[in-house]
């Protein structure tokens, strides 16, 4: 349990000390044995059939799902009286990373545990959860999630696909066709978004068996091959008016709510995986020789394995950071109370915005990881014999599905400023103030024998950067500033790149004590690889706000501001580099 | 006939992780060790689980060591087995003093069955089962094993490979020998020690490892069971081997033959 309960967003107005995260370190006795659990089960039964898989086996995924089921990994979420366990965000996320090395069975896992249980979970009625949850939690069932249509993608609202309530008021008549759903080819149970009367957005529950449902062919994929992806089309599909999910009217509420969590999920799912491709690229880089040396002892393999360790230390203490926000706030909510799940909604939608950052920064995470993986690799990684070829085919749909990276980016500044408004976050005070700051000459200088003195003091900084341009920003634009993509997604990079390296600095200063002295270093390194290169994002993306926002004065006053606010002491940055590097490479894997 | 069956878990080092020798040659470095139960141990859980789904019965997990071997014993509780016996004990083992400790077990415990792992895989001894028969008098069936292959359908409904007769008074154990396998019939009590291709250990499910929690574990101090707790063999220095010096290429027999014979030594 945190000593404080963040709101959403505070991180940038508000400093966090180390007990105010949750870390991958503390985890229980329990918590691991879960993640042990699942590696076992991806090392036994998903690894050895992964070519089968690829190959679209009939039956097979639907199988390795009822494994899943058997081995407890799909009840994680799921109430109790239902057959599952309701165990914490943070349980589920480790288990979906562990799971994230499941190559694109990772993705059925996530599809069917995530956004295919989920809406049941929240929003069903006692009667649609005897029915349908039990089976779905022993992976008799497999379940999917239809909100895609061939021209609603990002605009999630737009479907087409109606719904028609029957003379007799019994029966919903589905209409349209949904596309590039996820274990669609065996799913049983497919959580479905229509309007009713072409108005009320509402979700059902409908089952395979339904007359007028029909599946279409597997679509010929970039990646994640091994995954169902197919459109499912209702031509007059009577659903029974008991399956309505939710309340008539109210079906984007169900969407959105459940897509955090899947976002989440990702992040997590995302870090599984990047571990998986790191542990290929440094095991080769020792492997492979040339010029008569292993390619493993020169500074150019090294300098990637140590820029990739660093940002996966960085994923990782991020999605786990979440875990602990959102399961500390869901710990507040009284349980078996009429209005828990409605809480329970809130309390996640509370961390959306880190939702959003989770699930950007960890598949950019993984999309640098399996670029590198590659490039190790040399010709070989071009070749399909060689797995870094499927791990950088298998990451790129992480930056699409689950709302796009803009979306997501947008979605970041989007959500900060209309709470900034409603009056949620102080963010105008905080803005003065930075720039307020800006007007007058530095005094705090903190004390740099401190651990970590040169990040505290950069971290600040930062926040006041993000303040001090995202005012000039809502100065310049007001309201507008809805309408200007290229200033918000400037500003998201801003926001997330702060909330990643916060959370990587403090899950090692919770951490160093307990570790041992060649840890500890190794971990103050990590910090200081990704403190370097998120700042210089973090610069790069406020200097570009910069000129997008003002000009004359304030231009000039604004980027004189960035410059001292994003000013970072990396002394002895390339042997901290060299140090991960080596870490990475004496373990042949992600040594942190 | 319901049974009774104890077996060992044991913790030791796992072998994914780097195993290096102390510079002072007392011990291995243990920073970024991990630790898991050893896996022959394992599959001897993994068979006295499907020995009582069988017949009835219950399965007692017992470790000797620190605190920190609960959490093997957590491991295999949560794989199925009913409760936990840990004999606390901080010292040097041998397999003289491991087999003494559980002789003390059996005694308080009575099992029809003792399973162990043919070996621990930390330093590899392959002794404590054998010498705990020994000191019973009981029979002895080690390197328990199977005809049937991994991928047999038998291992598939998950049948032990033990079979016990009808009346319960004997067991039939498959063990491998050099060239083949063979089967001992022994009469119960006995002392079964297991070997790799036995059964593919189960892994803990969820559900599993959740009701670990409320298993009972009684804690045993060691020096509560009246045993020498001294080992007779110490551990005097540990070092890394040597590395290995690189080949070098010949391009011939006879060239071969002439460095084997005056380089190396050997003919």
């Amino acid at each position: 349990m945190a000593a404080r309960l963040f709101k959403g967003a505070e991180y940038l107005i508000t400093e966090a000390t180390k007990d105010d995260v949750f870390t991958p370190e503390d985890f229980t006795e329990e918590q691991r044995q879960i993640a042990h659990t699942a590696d076992q089960f991806v090392r036994d039964d998903v690894t050895p059939v992964l070519d089968r898989l690829e190959h679209q086996e009939p039956g097979l995924s639907a199988a390795l799902m009822r494994k899943a089921g058997e081995a407890g990994l799909l009840m994680i979420d799921a109430p109790e009286a239902y057959g599952g366990l309701a165990l914490d965000k943070a349980t589920s996320m480790l288990a979906a990373e562990r799971m994230g090395a499941a190559g694109a069975f990772s993705v059925s896992y996530a599809a069917h545990s995530g956004i295919g249980t989920l809406p049941l979970v929240y929003y069903g009625t006692e009667a649609q959860k005897d029915r349908y949850l039990s089976k779905l939690v022993t992976g008799e069932w497999s379940a999917a999630y239809c909100l895609t249509e061939p021209e609603a993608g990002s605009d999630a609202l737009g479907g087409k696909t109606t719904a028609t309530l029957t003379p007799d008021g019994k029966h919903y008549v589905l209409d349209g066709t949904k596309q590039f759903i996820t274990n669609g080819s065996f799913a049983d149970l497919f959580t479905v978004f229509a309007r009713i009367d072409k108005k009320h957005f509402t979700a059902f529950l409908v089952e395979r068996s339904t007359p007028g449902l029909t599946v279409g062919p597997e679509e010929k994929k970039l990646g994640i091959k091994g995954s169902s992806t197919t459109s499912v089309i209702f031509e007059g599909a009577q659903v029974p008016v008991e399956n309505v999910l939710g309340e008539i009217g109210k079906g984007h509420k169900i969407a959105f709510n459940v897509l955090n969590v899947g976002r989440f999920k990702l992040g997590a799912a995302v870090t599984g995986a990047a571990k998986l491709a790191f542990r290929t690229g440094a095991a080769y880089a020792n492997a492979r020789k040339q010029f008569g040396v292993p390619i493993a002892r020169f500074g150019a393999i090294q300098e990637k394995l140590a820029d990739l360790t660093a940002g996966i230390f960085a994923a990782e203490s991020l999605v786990y950071r979440l875990a602990g926000l959102i399961d500390d706030r869901l710990a507040t909510i009284p349980k078996d109370t009429a209005g828990y799940y409605e809480a329970y909604q809130q309390g996640i939608e509370e961390y959306a915005i880190e939702c959003a950052i989770a699930k950007v920064f960890c598949s950019e995470v993984l999309a640098d990881v399996v670029d590198e993986v590659v490039q190790i690799h040399g010709g070989y990684g071009f070749i399909q014999e060689y797995p870094a070829e499927k791990y950088y085919r298998d990451e790129r749909i992480n930056r699409i599905f689950e709302g796009t990276n803009e979306i997501n980016r947008l979605l970041v500044p989007g959500t900060i400023l209309r709470r900034a408004m409603k009056g949620e976050l102080p963010l105008q005070r905080e803005a003065m103030k930075a720039l307020e700051g800006l007007m007058t000459p530095s005094l705090d200088e903190l004390d740099p024998s401190l651990p970590f003195a040169a990040e505290r003091a950069v971290l600040g900084g930062l926040k006041k950067t993000f303040l001090v341009v995202s005012g000039a920003a809502v100065q310049r634009y007001a309201e507008g500033l809805k309408d200007e993509q290229e200033v918000l997604l400037a500003l998201a990079d801003v926001a997330i790149q702060i909330f990643a390296i916060e959370s990587a600095l403090l899950r090692a200063e919770k951490i160093s004590p307990r570790l041992t002295e060649s840890l500890r270093a190794d971990a103050a390194a990590a910090v200081k690889v990704h403190t370097f290169a998120a700042v210089e994002k973090i610069a790069a993306a406020a200097r570009r706000a910069a000129f997008y926002v003002a000009e004359g004065d304030t231009l000039t006053v604004l980027l004189g501001g960035i410059r001292r606010y994003t000013k970072y002491d990396a002394t002895g940055l390339l042997p901290a580099k060299r140090r991960l590097a080596a870490a990475a490479l004496e373990s042949e894997r992600y040594p942190l | 006939m319901p049974l009774k069956l104890l077996v060992t878990v044991k913790r030791v080092e796992d072998p994914e992780s780097r195993i290096r020798a102390r510079p002072d040659g007392t011990g291995i470095v243990t920073d970024g060790v991990n630790y898991k139960m050893n896996p022959f141990d394992e599959i001897a859980v993994e068979e006295a689980l499907r020995l009582k789904e069988k017949h009835g019965g219950e399965v007692v997990v017992a470790s000797i060591g620190g605190a920190a071997a609960m959490v093997e014993l957590r491991a295999a509780l949560a794989m199925g087995a009913d409760r936990g016996l840990l004999v606390r004990h901080d010292g040097a083992l041998d397999p003289g003093v491991g087999s003494a400790l559980l002789q003390a077990l059996v005694a308080q415990e009575r099992p029809d069955l003792v399973l162990l792992g043919k070996q621990a895989i930390d330093d590899d001894q392959n002794q404590t089962g054998q010498m705990l028969a020994a000191r019973l008098g009981w029979p002895q069936a080690t390197f328990a094993s199977k005809k049937e292959s991994l991928e047999s359908e038998a291992e598939q409904k998950k049948q032990p490979g033990v079979v016990l007769a009808a009346d319960g008074g004997r067991a039939l154990v498959v063990r491998e020998v050099d060239g083949g396998v063979e089967t001992l019939d022994v009469a119960l009590p006995a002392v079964v020690t297991v070997d790799l291709r036995l059964n593919k250990p189960r892994f803990a499910s969820l559900p599993g490892i959740m009701k670990a929690k409320k298993k009972e574990v009684r804690e045993i101090p060691a020096a509560s069971l009246g045993v020498e707790l001294a080992p007779a063999v110490v551990v005097r220095r540990l070092f890394d081997p040597p590395r290995r010096q690189a080949g070098v290429k010949v391009a011939d027999v006879a060239e071969l033959w002439t460095r084997l014979h005056a380089e190396a030594k050997v003919l």
